[in-house]
């Protein structure tokens, strides 16, 4: 509830912010097509569900800024995971998000002794830099937009997250997004290559005792256009396995995402994450809600 | 070895390229030149009552435009036309558009090719695609 509390008060202030006419015309453009600037992902970058794509957020264009707020939730059958988060992008250059997630661990807490409903929380600041290619207008081009970004991370949970074997509560991910939307085909792909240490995208840490290095990480998606506002896909995410308590796989998931407008985006997905240290098979409902523009 | 995988991202994604072909499949798709003509009129008509553009065609030549239009979507779609107008430097040199007044062309153009003639996404999609380099000659600003 907390996390809803301070996503609704930050949309709120969003909303305030670009009342004022003349300021929200001037810089708040709103001049990218209807869904080019993707949804929010799990850490709080513009992109699908899991994966982080190289489209700065939002609606602005190159003579604008675009922002949002977004809250998502992930229910699986012995943990849910709650993100709110807020994101602007400048210029169709640089974004800029931050993310507060919650991994609410429900009766595995009480079976590992941390206590039930113990919750592992996040601040994941993040940052994106578009360096080259336009994802919409390059169509005589195979070169697709690419993006650095990076996201750093700092887990509440130092001493728990010591006792499963993890090196650090404190990591940042670098991440090397390439998306192309291939127009003619209705499709939009990326591809994206991730350094990390993170240990269930950060909730248990970063780096372990089976592993302490950073390693190569992939992320890929494809996304069908159905019309304007709806578009269906596939996303996969690799993720190393650092810990010796448990083997930790690769996440994907099947998602729709529904454009009402500029302002308002909803995905539903069901996300497989795979083994979660005592629990298998963590695979449930995935809903995400962004405003903004 | 790392940063070596990194940079080798863009050769991941080069996928291999449909052929653009010599057929003229999205002409007839888009209803040959009759409905060519009506997509090219139903968008002059939106991009007239756009608050967004409206302005940047005060002092054109409207009849000329839709004509032209005309002639180039029938070319662009693989029709048997032959666009004699302006380069797209020469006819939006000095309109300073942006990238915004570009993308509300290009939704006009989407709403009309659905009110005049229903034509299925996936097929404004092929045509749009084909549209879509103008903007790096339509937007100067």
């Amino acid at each position: 509830m907390r996390l809803l509390t301070r996503a609704l008060a930050l949309s709120i202030g969003l909303a305030a912010l670009t009342r004022s006419p003349a300021f929200a015309d001037a810089l708040f453009d709103g001049g990218k097509l209807l869904a080019t600037g993707g949804v929010s992902q799990v850490e709080g970058a513009g992109g699908g569900g899991l994966t982080s794509w190289a489209m700065i957020t939002g609606y602005g264009t190159r003579d604008g800024i675009g922002a949002n707020a977004h809250y998502t939730a992930v229910a699986l059958p012995d943990y849910n995971l709650h993100t709110a988060g807020v994101a602007v992008g400048l210029f169709d250059r640089l974004e800029l998000s931050y993310a507060w997630q919650g991994f609410d661990t429900q009766d595995v807490g009480g079976t590992l002794g941390l206590g039930r409903g113990f919750v592992f929380h996040q601040n994941i600041f993040g940052a994106k830099l578009k360096l080259v290619g336009d994802a919409v207008y390059d169509q005589d081009s195979w070169l697709p937009q690419i993006a650095a970004g990076v996201q750093h991370k700092e887990n509440d949970r130092p001493a728990i997250i010591a006792a499963v074997g993890g090196k650090g509560s404190v990591g940042t991910d670098f991440y090397l997004a390439a998306s192309k939307l291939f127009l003619a085909q209705s499709l939009l792909v990326d591809a994206t290559l991730r350094e990390t240490k993170a240990n269930q995208f950060g909730i248990l840490g970063f780096g372990g005792d089976k592993h302490d290095d950073y390693s190569t990480q992939f992320e890929g998606s494809a996304a069908y256009l159905f019309s304007r506002q709806f578009a269906a896909g596939v996303e996969l995410r690799t993720k190393p396995s650092n810990l010796s308590i448990a083997h930790e796989g690769a996440a994907w998931d099947l998602f729709a995402a529904y454009f009402l407008n500029k302002n308002l985006s909803l995905t539903v997905a069901y996300a497989d994450l795979g083994n979660i240290v005592i629990k298998n098979d963590q695979h449930g409902a995935y809903l995400s809600l962004q405003a903004g523009l | 070895m790392k940063r070596l995988a990194v940079l080798s991202l863009p050769l991941l994604l080069a996928v291999t390229a449909p052929a653009l072909g010599a057929d003229d499949s999205l002409y007839q798709d888009l209803g040959g030149q009759p409905g060519i003509d009506k997509i090219a009129d139903a968008s002059v008509d939106n991009y007239l009552a756009d608050p967004r553009i409206k302005d940047i065609f005060s002092e054109s030549n409207i009849d000329r435009i839709r004509a032209e239009l005309k002639d180039q979507f029938c070319m662009i779609a693989g029709g048997p036309c032959r666009y004699t107008g302006h380069s797209m430097e020469a006819a939006h040199k000095g309109l300073h558009l942006t990238n915004a007044n570009f993308n509300a062309l290009v939704e006009d153009l989407q709403a009309a090719m659905e009110t005049c003639c229903n034509i299925p996404f996936a097929t404004q999609n092929r045509f749009l695609a084909r549209l879509a380099p103008m903007q790096h000659q339509v937007v100067t600003r």
